[in-house]
């Protein structure tokens, strides 16, 4: 479904990918795990638009997604879940979804992907008419996820979503990524949680310094040496 | 001193309150630029100036029906803003401030040698001569009430448009977060043109009931340019609710300060009260807790 082919890209002249290759299939959860500053939210963006890679391809079900402007890589169906969040605090949780529903298309099914929200997220009915910004960081999260899911996309970005959360929270969040996956949506996701992301995903890859490390099948990873010493503590 | 039921007072803040409405039109003009695009459009008042010859054209030399030159002068200017963001402000995004600044300064100038070359330095109205509303012993003038009813429908529209459609609701986006419009399928570029069409149109409807008021001429705008700048500022710049509010403060200021004298020293209180203001609240009447 996702394919890069060898993505270079960097900030300034700040090199933060060093050919990247990497895909995802359909129905797929894949995750990439890695230390701090290792490129995985630089790889996110690369993919969903916020920054333009320096060289190499992107592909989305085969189109290429750098021909397309920025702003309409989502209409291929790539929806990205920031880091941190990124919710408009001032706007409200109705509000931040509606954004989330700009596109023409999405527009057009907005009461529908609504109502598939309230029921994912029955908690953001509630607060619908509340600013986000005076959100839980849980439900922050929810309301960013359900953001991202009003534009009814096939593949979800997720960039460290159980980061700064409770541990309660967190086993929320990873409960959801599985429910998700299960109707039958594609997810790349970004987590330092390597040991729960692991149980999720079917795949992962392995990024450090900007280089694809490792992949494999996350039965084979967590049992990797590399694996367990850098990143499970044992 | 005064009693409090003073008939001139009432009358003072009462004309204060249909100031205010205008003013704060064109608070809102201006905020809407600045927390969309993030740059400040020093030619505001120019801008409404242009609109003023405009609607004294349309109506006064061509003989157009008002309900024909008033929206056509709406639309001039709401193109006129369009040109403004296309040709100064686009090139400039990534720009300094500073330049960004100096830029729209420069068409400030700009637009008052072009009204001066153009038009001349006489002064212009309409030569409407609408009633005066007589009120007990107070004294209005109608377009002073046509002027604020207007000014605030124009208002309400654009609170229905930010708070019920998808484009007005990712202005109010963009100034809370620019860099992930894009993740929303936003286009920033056409978000910018769109909301400056929209200064442009307020500019316009602006110097329609401007007009209505007072006689033009090319230097009209430094009149009304620098305290809306004073109003923006001290409303927090970007801060709809904000401007809003200090229009209607800087209107009471005039109009009450103007009752001991004239209205001169209506202005010279409003530009005091600001400086002491800027100590107090430097980042302005309804600041955000951050
Ligand atoms: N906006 C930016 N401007 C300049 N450099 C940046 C920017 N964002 C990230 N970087 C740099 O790029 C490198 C990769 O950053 P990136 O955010 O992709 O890492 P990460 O793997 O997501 O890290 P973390 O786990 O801390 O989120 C880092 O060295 C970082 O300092
Ligand atoms: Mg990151």
């Amino acid at each position: 479904m996702l394919k890069l082919d060898a993505v270079a890209a960097g900030y300034g002249t700040f090199q933060a990918l060093f050919g990247t290759t990497l895909d995802v299939n359909a129905g797929e959860a894949v995750g990439v795990i890695g230390p701090n500053g290792a490129g995985k939210t630089t790889l996110m963006r690369v993919i969903s638009g916020m920054i333009r890679p320096w060289s190499g391809a992107i592909s989305m079900e085969g189109v290429d997604v750098l021909a397309e402007a920025p702003h309409r890589i989502i209409e291929l169906g790539i929806a990205h879940v920031p880091e941190n969040r990124r919710l408009f605090p001032r706007l409200t949780v109705e509000g931040n979804l509606r954004m989330g529903a700009f596109t023409p298309s999405a527009r057009a099914k907005f009461a529908h992907r609504l109502e598939f929200v309230f029921d994912l997220f029955p908690r953001m009915k509630e607060r619908r008419n509340q600013l986000a910004g005076t959100l839980s960081g849980g439900e922050q999260q929810m309301c960013a996820i359900g953001r991202a899911l009003m534009s009814d996309p096939k593949l979800l970005l997720l960039d460290e979503p159980s980061a700064g959360l409770a541990p309660v929270v967190v086993q929320q969040v990873f409960e959801l990524v599985q429910r998700i996956r299960s109707g039958g949506l594609t997810v790349l996701i970004v987590e330092q949680n390597v040991q729960q992301v692991l149980r999720v995903v079917d795949r992962a890859y392995l990024l450090e310094a900007g280089n694809i490390r490792a992949s494999g099948a996350s039965a084979e990873l967590l049992a990797s040496d590399t694996i367990k010493q850098a990143y499970l503590g044992v | 001193m005064f009693e409090f039921f003073d008939v001139y007072l009432l009358e003072a803040v009462i004309s204060g309150i249909l100031l205010g409405g205008v003013l704060a039109l064109i608070a809102l003009g201006l905020n809407l630029i600045f927390g969309v695009i993030d740059v400040v459009w020093i030619c505001y008042a120019e801008l409404i100036m242009i609109g003023m010859y405009g609607l004294y054209y349309f109506y006064s030399v061509y003989g157009l029906p008002m309900w024909i030159a008033a929206p056509a002068c709406i639309a001039l200017v709401a193109v006129l803003g369009l040109l403004l963001h296309y040709i100064v402000i686009q090139p400039l995004l990534d720009a300094a401030p500073i330049n960004q600044l100096l830029a729209t300064g420069g068409v400030l100038f700009f637009l008052q040698s072009f009204a001066t070359v153009a038009f001349g330095i006489d002064f212009r109205n309409l030569g409407i001569r609408l009633p005066v509303l007589a009120i007990g012993e107070m004294h209005f003038s109608f377009a002073r009430l046509l002027a604020f009813l207007a000014a605030l429908a124009g208002m309400v529209v654009i609170y229905l448009f930010m708070t019920r459609t998808y484009i007005g609701t990712a202005i109010r986006a963009i100034s809370q977060d620019r860099q992930i419009m894009v993740l929303m399928g936003v286009d920033t570029k056409r978000l910018y043109l769109v909301t400056s069409a929209l200064g442009g149109a307020l500019a316009g409807l602006a110097a329609c009931l401007l007009v209505l008021q007072y006689d033009v001429h090319p230097f009209v705008g430094l009149s009304f340019g620098p305290i809306t700048f004073l109003i923006v500022v001290l409303g927090g710049l970007g801060n709809f609710i904000g401007g809003f509010v200090a229009a209607f403060v800087f209107a009471e200021i005039i109009s009450l300060g103007g009752l001991y004298s004239d209205l001169e020293w209506g202005y010279v209180l409003a530009f005091a009260f600001f400086i002491l203001m800027m100590f107090a609240r430097p980042q302005g009447l309804l600041a955000r807790r951050s």
